[in-house]
């Protein structure tokens, strides 16, 4: 068996109606994973969306994810991120923390060796703010479970190559 | 100017004109009225009125196929659309270009359940290769051209222009077909030149090389086909094509190994196993061809043609993809080999053929004849032998009868053979058909048939009468499902549930009560009489040719076995076990 790899593509599509539920359907379709999926319009002039897709499977079957996605008609681009060069990933989550006493003084203690922000606080309860990548997240969310992790929201990862190469 | 200010459904027709287009099928409904008003009161668009809106799709594939053009279909909103989703995925299975429009609830009703309201766009967007709902006037003409253009670029394929009612009676201004780029669709036509070159100094050193062709070199243009048989008289190299591809090479040539694949010939499917050169041109490794991946082709160094580079290392991993439009590809491959003087390996090669020339000597297609039941692989032979000189195009439905017509029929020019081979779609052939004779008024067409698909849309008899089309239908009449019975016999233990065909029609009273010609025949010395009457009648006629009931489509790859796996034929059927992996696969 070929081994399974993890690979961020980045996808520029036509900001138009239906285009993601394209991008979805040709995932579910054929039995592709998705680990993440962000997307947001990125330039106006052109009207176009930038769809950042977390995926996973054997070079064979990312190799069929990127010929599938770019026949899609209202695509532009597809950009393996994985393979072209180095890139950055980030992702932004807000994690919802109730608790009192040692565990809280505790989460404060932690979310600031993480460089995570309070964003909002009560005496039984914080909210912050932290961003990096997946895995550091997700460190950061396996402390705060014993710690009275209460709401978790995450943006799912958006990604760029480093460099001046532009897509 | 102000005569380009029209509604919305004169703007559809005058769309369709500029795009070239004098022929639609299609259905009226609500949804769709004013369009047909819109028909009713101009004369260079023909309507074929169907029975069934599935029947107008496959009507419109056949007349594609056919023609080369496009084919188009007006359906109404609601059931009309939902009916015409076969079609739409059969076309999509096998690259056929189809302009579908759909009526539509008007736009302030939409998402309200509103009377005869479907998600069209959302239900047929895996169905085709690009759809849209068209909101705003503004867009209607921009993206009918657009349409045209995505269905027949590169891989073709069907789409779907989903028009509410108050965009066809909204007043806009029409925009004629722009030859400007498509922002973001824009297939490769031209294959890498490097590439090219070693793919031919590849083909020039191979020892025992075959062409494996399928139906991209029939999407590519009749031109693609001349180039193809150029190549291959050049190099001397055998030839081999899938389903889709039959025509593209004259299957009366030396060179000619029949078709490949689960019902293909022993030649060609051991040449495939055996080769050490493959070169794949137009055809997507489907798994009627592979077989067992793991066990196809494992010494051959594989060089792949294709116009959609989602087809490469889909299913089997090349060693030289080359991305491109097959026409422009062999043309530039012809010139790579004139130019360097290139010379096949001809000890190589008579070694190679001698091979296959053993191969051929087992003779995979005979069957045992008989003098009084009608056997159906002698009924194709005979009309074949009878409908040859003619100009003869051919249609199936889908089961035993498809792969004998496929086996037997020996097509010598592209766009005369018509068969849905990726969906295997029992219904289409007689559709079909009525597609092909309006595109082709004084041809002999003929829907080769089964007797339980031509039920599934017998209604479209009709059509043909309405518009004097002289349609044959020539059924194999073995009174079962006979491809369903071939798999119980061989995966389930001759348990043959459901595929007898009870209360079955008289299919000579069938096509009277239609207004068309019946005629039956259960002798093999009959039949010869049989088919030149039909030949003769200008008119639609149903042939019912009673055929052996039991008889079995042979050689076969089982599946989840090897190419040189092959079944032969009844005695070899016996001691086969075919594996636990092989029975769960379609
Ligand atoms: C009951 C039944 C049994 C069957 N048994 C067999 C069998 O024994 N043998 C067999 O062969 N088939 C068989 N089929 C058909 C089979 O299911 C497939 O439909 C068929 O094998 C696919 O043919 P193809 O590879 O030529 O691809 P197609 O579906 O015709 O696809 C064409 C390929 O060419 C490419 N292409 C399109 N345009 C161009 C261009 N301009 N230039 C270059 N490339 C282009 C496309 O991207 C695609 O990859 C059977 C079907 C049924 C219903
Ligand atoms: C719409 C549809 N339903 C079911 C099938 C499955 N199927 C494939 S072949 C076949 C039997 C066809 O019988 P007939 O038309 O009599 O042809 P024969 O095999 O007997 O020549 C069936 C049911 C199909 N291909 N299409
Ligand atoms: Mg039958």
């Amino acid at each position: 068996m070929e081994p399974i790899r993890s690979h961020t593509i980045a996808v520029l599509v036509d900001n138009e109606a239906g285009v993601l539920a394209r991008v979805i359907g040709l995932f579910s379709g054929r039995g592709y994973n998705i680990d993440s999926l962000t997307v947001a319009k990125v330039e106006d002039s052109r009207n176009l969306s930038r769809i950042t897709v977390v995926t996973s499977g054997t070079e064979m079957v990312i190799e069929q994810i990127k010929a599938q996605l770019d026949r899609l008609v209202p695509v532009h681009k597809v950009q393996d991120l994985t393979i072209d060069g180095p890139s950055l990933e980030r992702e932004l989550a807000l994690i919802k923390v109730v608790s009192t006493g040692e565990k809280r003084v505790e989460a404060l203690r932690l979310a600031d060796a993480f460089r995570a922000r309070v964003l909002d606080s009560s005496t039984q309860s914080f909210v912050f703010e932290i961003t990096g990548n997946t895995s550091k997240i997700d460190a950061f969310i396996d402390l705060m479970r014993g710690l009275g992790l209460a709401e978790l929201s995450r943006t799912g990862v958006v990604a760029i190559q480093r460099g001046t190469g532009a897509l | 100017m102000a005569q380009n200010m029209m509604t919305g459904a004169e703007m559809v027709l005058k769309a369709l004109v500029d795009q070239g287009v004098d022929t639609i099928f299609g259905y009226p409904g609500g949804a769709v009225l004013p369009i047909y008003d819109a028909l009713y009161q101009q004369d260079d668009i023909k309507h074929v009125l169907v029975r069934q809106e599935g029947g107008a799709a496959h009507a419109a594939e056949g007349y594609a196929r056919s023609t080369g053009k496009v084919g188009v279909l007006l359906v109404t909103s609601g059931p009309g659309a939902t009916n015409a989703v076969t079609g739409l995925t059969d076309a999509l299975m096998d690259s056929i270009p189809l302009v579908c429009i759909t009526g539509q609830v008007p736009t302030h009703l939409i998402g309200n359940d509103a009377f005869q309201e479907a998600d069209t766009v959302g239900i047929t967007r895996p169905c085709t290769k690009h759809n849209w709902l068209v909101k705003d006037i503004k867009d209607l003409a921009r993206v009918l051209h657009e349409a045209f253009y995505v269905a027949r670029s590169g891989r073709p394929g069907p789409v779907v222009v989903d028009l509410p009612k108050d965009i066809q009676l909204t007043t806009g201004l029409y925009t004629p077909p722009a030859n400007v780029q498509h922002k973001s669709y824009r297939p490769q036509v031209k294959g890498d030149l490097n590439k090219i070159r070693e793919a031919v100094e590849l083909i020039a050193a191979a020892e025992k090389p075959v062409f494996y062709t399928g139906g991209g070199v029939i999407n590519s243009g009749p031109q693609a086909s001349q180039l193809l048989r150029e190549l291959v008289r050049i190099t001397g190299f055998p030839i081999t094509s899938t389903l889709m591809g039959l025509g593209a090479y004259p299957a009366s040539d030396k060179q000619w190994l029949g078709m490949l694949g689960m019902h293909g010939t022993f030649e060609a499917n051991h040449a495939m196993h055996d080769c050490d050169l493959m070169i794949c041109v137009g055809a997507r490794f489907d798994d009627r061809i592979t077989g067992r991946v793991n066990a196809f082709s494992p010494n051959s160094k594989k060089i792949h043609i294709d116009i959609d580079p989602s087809s490469i290392n889909k299913n089997v991993r090349v060693d030289l993809p080359i991305i491109g439009d097959c026409g422009h590809v062999l043309e530039d491959m012809i010139k790579v080999w004139k130019s360097k003087q290139y010379r096949p390996n001809r000890t190589a090669l008579e070694a190679w053929w001698k091979q296959i020339d053993e191969w051929r000597a087992r003779d995979c297609l005979r069957y045992r004849p008989s003098s009084d039941i009608i056997k159906p692989q002698y009924a194709i032979q005979r009309l074949h032998a009878l409908t040859k000189s003619h100009d003869t195009y051919i249609t199936t439905e889908v089961g035993q009868h498809q792969m004998w017509a496929a086996q037997f029929i020996g097509f010598e020019e592209p766009n005369r053979w018509m068969t849905s081979g990726g969906l295997g779609t029992m219904g289409y052939g007689l559709p079909a058909a009525i597609g092909v004779q309006m595109a082709h008024p004084d041809a002999l067409v003929i829907d080769v048939a089964g007797e339980a698909s031509i039920m599934m849309n017998i209604q479209e008899l009709a059509t043909a009468i309405q518009y004097r089309l002289p349609v044959k239908v020539f059924i194999l009449n073995n009174q079962y499902m006979g491809m369903v019975r071939q798999w119980q016999e061989l995966l389930h233990g001759n348990r043959y549930s459901e595929s007898y065909m009870h209360a079955l029609p008289d299919f000579v009273k069938l096509a009277e009560a239609f207004g068309a010609v019946g005629l039956r025949c259960d002798k093999p010395d009959a039949l010869d009489d049989t088919i030149n009457e039909m030949i003769a009648i200008r008119r639609p006629v149903i042939v019912d040719c009673m055929v052996d009931q039991k008889e079995n489509c042979f050689p076969m790859v089982p599946s989840g076995a090897a190419h040189n796996e092959m079944i032969l034929g009844p005695e070899d059927e016996a001691h086969r076990d075919i594996s636990v992996e092989g029975m769960a696969l379609v």
